[in-house]
């Protein structure tokens, strides 16, 4: 095999990120102390620089490293996506982390080190990597859920999130063994040509190739957080420190897509008439466990992962069409979600201050009559969620029921939209406790101005990406336009 | 001409300046300031407007009238539509565009006495100024839309000044009623205006008029497969929005009621401005009506129906500025079926002549109101004539404009559209001539009955009123002068241009079968010859009739009245009560309304849906959730296997789909 240093060029936003969280790892071994200025500044600047890599090293579709890494459109828009996240993840969970005493190099080494995971699942030119790029995505993240030691909630949702988080990579590895059986190859470009020749050929391997597919579908839909393998997701979210929650229901999501769509629009697409139907029942069930669960919750944070799984059902609604159409939807439906759901997450931790933890549903009554500001962010997001216009929420619900109808699922554009509407009411419920209702709690809300500044920015990102979206929608089109 | 569009622009925006200035800032720049931003802003656009008519009348005068059609810019295109705002100056637009400048402009200087303690006195200027812009861009459009932008936002603003007052709940009931009543027009005007997006694709003015007859043989299907005329639907659809703005029979009621609004108000929006933006619509849409008579016919019955009926009910109303709001629906009648008779051009002449001398009346009786300390009873008036010499000389001369005197501005157009009616052929039309004929005599009976019992006879008013009783400010009683020089003048002037001559150029389009006016050019022998033939025509005679009855029933013989009322006791109380028709509208339409929407409420909406199918379902789906959430045992085992399961579901599908 040829290498020449050429090859290095596509992967260097990765190659920058693993030296920059490497640095970082010593800078916060040399610079302690309580507010960890220097390992905060220099995981900014790591982000920055891979974003900025990420963009100026970009030369077009290029397969590298014997196909298995891949840099197309899509990788870029993902791994920029998920940079941008991240950062608001460290910026939202710094004070809320310190405050409480947790704010250890720890987090944001693990935090770079998953994003890292993130960006070769992203890239992923075969299952081999993308498999790697998920177990070190999943490895950062069973210890940051558990890295609250002294929570005992925090180490029970660890323990959960590690045994069935690799029992379902597990699955997912068996599938692809399968799959890697019947077509003798890893990578996905071949993979999808091999999987074509035996569909054509009739031969006796459609069965084994369809027991394949649905191994990777349940690992697929594990790592999404649908139903019915959805359970870990609430106790997860509920157990780990808000800003870990944080990464992990916007960040790591934007992993999952990326997942999914290499598999599905990639390596799978041939068989779309096998895991077409899996899916439809996957999103379905997601729409109606997520939805209806969600109205009996009394703790925002668990409402917020039924309202994720629901999330997800709309996601695989866009992705089980099959198309250029449905694939971009779902796209922008993932990055749309994960702006509002930095927002949601953000909140919480903005209310919360020392034992104190803002999650329950009552803790935000008559928040509008605190902060007038925060109330609008509460509203903002809730809209967005419930895909009320002129939030960017709607636009992305529309775009993916677009898709759907257009493939002539039209039945299932009336279920999503019925349980929408179910959802619609334990958002809405939300702002009514927050604009109607009498405040419990009058004491101040303590928070810096920089995190203040980000939440009500990325709240009217919300409302402004909603009254513009033509742009982010084009890019996720043009993303697909190769299908 | 120089650049046109950028002096059209300041006619119709100068308004909007002002009154944004007035309004987001009136309290800012005070009192002064909101007059002064506000008076400057419509006398520019008066200016302006008199100074493009000159020039348009200079072109036309040369036999090359200048018609001025651009796009200012494209609003939005859509599915082969494409919607513009856009400016269409024709000589019927110029016309109007006068007569709304000068009227607000004089209502404008009025309003700064008649106001004057009225805490909301910015608010008022800031409204009639907007109102100014929504007119001009009513009769300035170039196309429907925009049409239908400035009508709505005519009605918004004649909908807030009705309610000025808004903590008097009659006044709230009266602009509900307004608002209501014109949504019931706004339903046909929607209609119409979608049918002829339907019909001609198109909804620019010169688009669609531009050979309408290649669509006089379309039909639509709308009823049981009945195929009905395509133009008559669509023009019939038009005039029932013209007939809830200009308060056409049955949709009238709302009017009278509008009273409860501040005077200046009733003269510029509801008497000489707003409500006849009906007549101008009929008069810009003639190309279409024209090859409809159908549509004539049943707008010529409408309007005949108000002239007269409408005129009966001016004579039993006490409240002063009732009886001039029934006469103002008697004149929209009027002005309605002369665009029945075809006779577009009288109708505007008629309506240009009655803006000016109505809202003359108007004013003059708000100055009335005013020395009366907001009394509104004629019954506690009476001899005010020594106390107010220039609010009765106005009056008078208003007066005499309305019933017809000869030579005076209403004469000459009211006794055009008489004539015209004469010479049509259209079905219904030898009703409408004799409820005009006789139209003249009601109206000269409730004018002088009003003007006899204001400022003759016996002094009724209290003592402390009387006292402080005298003439108004200049800045009321200025208007009242300046609007009685076009009173009288302006018939004599613009009667042979407008209507003989090539005034109106191509802006109305007339068939040459329906010419009426032609006819009477035959008989036309200069403005005088007119007026002295009119000495010795009926509607004189009618006019002296009415006259007479007036000054025995109020001057010779107070009681008459009294004696009439008694023998004729249910005549006066149909009359009394507007021929039930409030009562049937309250009853029949709120009442039912309310009615039907009392039992969609009980048994639909409390009983089915939100017992039912709210609750209901908010119940099971809770239940649901409650039972689904045990689910979620937390013990790690419970949710593995809960995956598996979900594998083996998939597992077993996938023996299905490869079957």
């Amino acid at each position: 095999m040829e290498f020449s240093t050429q090859e290095l060029i596509p992967v260097l936003p990765e190659i920058t990120l693993l030296v920059m969280a490497s640095v970082v790892l010593l800078v916060d071994l040399f610079a302690p102390g309580k507010e960890r200025v220097g390992t905060y500044t220099t995981s900014m600047l790591a982000l920055a620089l891979t974003a900025l890599v990420s963009v100026y090293s970009y030369q077009g579709e290029q397969l590298v490293f014997a196909g298995h890494h891949q840099s197309d459109g899509l990788s870029l828009v993902l791994k920029l996506a998920m940079v941008i996240a991240v950062a608001v993840v460290f910026l939202y969970g710094r004070g809320y982390l310190a405050v409480r005493g947790l704010l250890n190099g720890e987090f944001f080494t693990l935090s770079l080190f998953g994003l890292l995971g993130m960006m070769i699942i992203a890239s992923a030119g075969s299952l081999l990597s993308l498999y790697l790029g998920l177990e070190t995505l999943s490895l950062s993240l069973y210890a940051l859920v558990g890295f609250d030691r002294r929570s005992v909630a925090s180490s029970e949702a660890a323990i959960k999130y590690f045994i069935l988080g690799a029992l379902a990579s597990g699955v997912l590895l068996y599938g692809i063994s399968i799959l890697y059986g019947v077509t003798g190859t890893i990578q996905t470009a071949a993979m999808q040509m091999e999987i074509q020749a035996v569909l054509t050929s009739a031969g006796q391997y459609q069965m084994l190739l369809g027991l394949g597919v649905v191994f990777v579908v349940v690992g697929a839909a594990f790592k999404l957080g649908a139903a019915p393998f959805h359970m870990w997701l609430p106790d997860i979210y509920e157990g780990s420190p808000t800003a870990v929650t944080n990464y992990l229901g916007t960040a790591s999501k934007l992993a999952a897509i990326a997942l999914v769509l290499r598999l599905f629009a990639d390596v799978l697409q041939p068989l779309i008439h096998q895991w077409q139907p899996m899916l439809m029942l996957l999103a379905v069930a997601s729409l109606a466990v997520g939805n209806i669960i969600a109205i009996a919750q009394t703790n925002f944070k668990r409402m917020l992962a039924y309202s994720a799984i629901s999330h997800m059902g709309f996601v695989l609604l866009g992705v089980l069409v099959g198309t250029g159409a449905g694939y971009s939807a779902s796209l922008f439906y993932m990055i749309t979600y994960a702006i509002t759901g930095l927002a949601a997450f953000g909140l919480i931790m903005l209310l919360s201050r020392l034992g104190f933890e803002a999650e329950n549903l009552v803790d935000f009554k008559g928040l509008a009559q605190r902060s007038p500001l925060m109330g609008l962010v509460v509203l903002l997001v809730m809209f967005s969620m419930a895909g009320v216009p002129p939030t960017v929420g709607f636009f992305a619900k529309l775009a993916v029921i677009d898709a759907v109808i257009e493939q002539g699922f039209a039945w299932i554009a009336v279920v999503a939209v019925l349980f929408s509407v179910i959802g619609a009411f334990y958002y809405l419920r939300v702002v009514k406790l927050v604009f109607f209702d009498g405040v419990e709690d009058p004491s101040p809300l303590v928070s810096s101005w920089d995190e203040r500044f980000v939440l009500v920015l990325n709240g009217l990102f919300v409302l402004v990406l909603g009254l513009f979206p033509g742009k982010l929608l084009e890019i996720c089109n043009q993303v697909f336009t190769g299908l | 001409m120089s650049d046109i569009k950028t002096i059209c622009s300041i006619i119709a925006f100068a308004p909007l300046v002002g009154a944004i200035l007035a309004g987001m800032g009136g309290r800012i720049i005070g009192r002064a300031g909101a007059h002064t931003v506000t008076i400057a802003g419509v006398g520019i656009s008066c200016l302006l407007s008199i100074r493009l008519l000159m020039d348009l009348l200079a072109t036309t005068a040369t036999g090359e009238p200048v018609v001025y059609n651009e796009t200012l810019y494209t609003w939005l295109e859509s599915g082969g539509l494409t919607l513009q705002i856009g400016f269409l100056i024709d000589q019927l637009s110029a016309t109007m565009m006068v007569v709304v400048t000068f009227v607000s402009l004089m209502v404008h200087v009025y309003t700064i006495g008649y106001m004057r303690d009225d805490p909301g006195y910015q608010r008022f200027f800031s409204y009639i100024s907007l109102f100014t812009f929504a007119m001009l861009m009513l009769v300035m459009a170039n196309n429907f839309v925009q049409l239908f932008f400035g009508w709505e936002g005519v009605g918004l603003v004649s909908y807030l000044l009705i309610g000025f007052w808004y903590t008097r709940d009659s006044a709230i009931f009266a602009n509900m009623k307004a608002f209501l009543v014109n949504r019931v027009g706004d339903m046909g005007m929607v209609l119409g205006i979608a049918a002829v997006a339907y019909l001609f694709g198109s909804l620019d003015f010169a688009t669609v008029f531009a050979d309408p007859a290649a669509h006089s043989e379309t039909t639509f299907q709308i009823l049981n497969g009945e195929p009905w005329s395509a133009i008559t639907v669509t023009c019939v659809l038009l005039f029932i929005g013209a007939m809830a703005k200009s308060a056409q029979f049955p949709l009238h009621v709302w009017l009278p009621d509008s009273m409860e609004g501040p005077t200046p108000i009733s003269a510029l929006i509801h008497a000489a401005t707003m409500v006849t933006a009906g007549i101008f619509l009929l008069a810009r849409t003639s190309p279409l009506f024209e090859l409809s008579e159908t549509a004539l016919s049943f707008v010529m019955i409408i309007g005949a129906i108000t002239a007269l009926f409408m005129g009966f009910l001016g004579i039993v109303q006490n409240d002063i500025k009732r009886v001039i709001a029934y006469s103002t629906l008697s004149q929209l009648g009027y002005m309605t079926v002369a665009l029945g008779a075809s006779a577009y051009a009288a109708g505007i002449f008629h309506l240009t002549t009655h803006a000016f001398f109505k809202a003359l009346l108007f004013l003059a009786a708000g100055s009335v109101i005013i020395a009366m300390h907001h009394e509104q009873d004629m019954r506690k008036m009476g001899g005010l004539r020594k106390y107010m010499p220039i609010t009765y000389l106005t009056c008078l001369i208003g007066t005499l404009a309305l019933v017809g005197f000869p030579g005076l501005a209403g004469f000459f157009s009211k006794d055009a559209i008489i004539e015209a009616v004469k010479y049509s052929e259209l079905p219904g039309a030898d009703f409408a001539y004799l409820a005009v004929l006789a139209g003249v005599f009601v109206t000269s009976l409730y004018s002088f009955r009003l003007l006899f019992l204001v400022f003759h006879g016996k002094e009724r008013m209290d003592d402390h009123t009387r006292e402080h009783l005298h003439e108004t400010p200049l800045v009321v009683t200025g208007p009242l002068m300046a609007l009685a020089v076009p009173s009288v003048v302006i018939g004599a002037l613009a009667i042979e241009p407008m209507l003989f001559g090539n005034f109106f150029g191509d802006s109305i389009f007339v068939l040459p079968g329906h010419d009426v006016l032609q006819g009477l050019q035959s008989h036309w022998h200069g403005a005088l010859q007119f007026a002295l033939h009119g000495f010795t025509q009926i509607p004189f005679l009618l006019m002296l009739a009415g006259l007479a009855a007036a000054w025995v029933l109020y001057r010779q013989k107070p009681e008459l009245p009294g004696l009439f009322t008694d023998k004729l006791a249910w005549l006066h109380r149909v009359l009394l009560n507007k021929y039930y028709l409030d009562d049937f509208n309250q009853t029949v339409f709120a009442g039912g309304l309310r009615g039907i929407g009392q039992f969609f409420w009980r048994i639909g909406d409390v009983a089915l849906i939100d017992g039912l199918l709210v609750n209901g379902s908010a119940r099971a789906v809770g239940a649901f959730a409650g039972v689904l959430r045990h689910i979620q045992t937390g013990y790690l085992y419970h949710y593995a296997f809960a995956m598996m399961i979900g594998l083996m579901v998939l597992m077993s599908m996938l023996w299905f789909v490869i079957q």
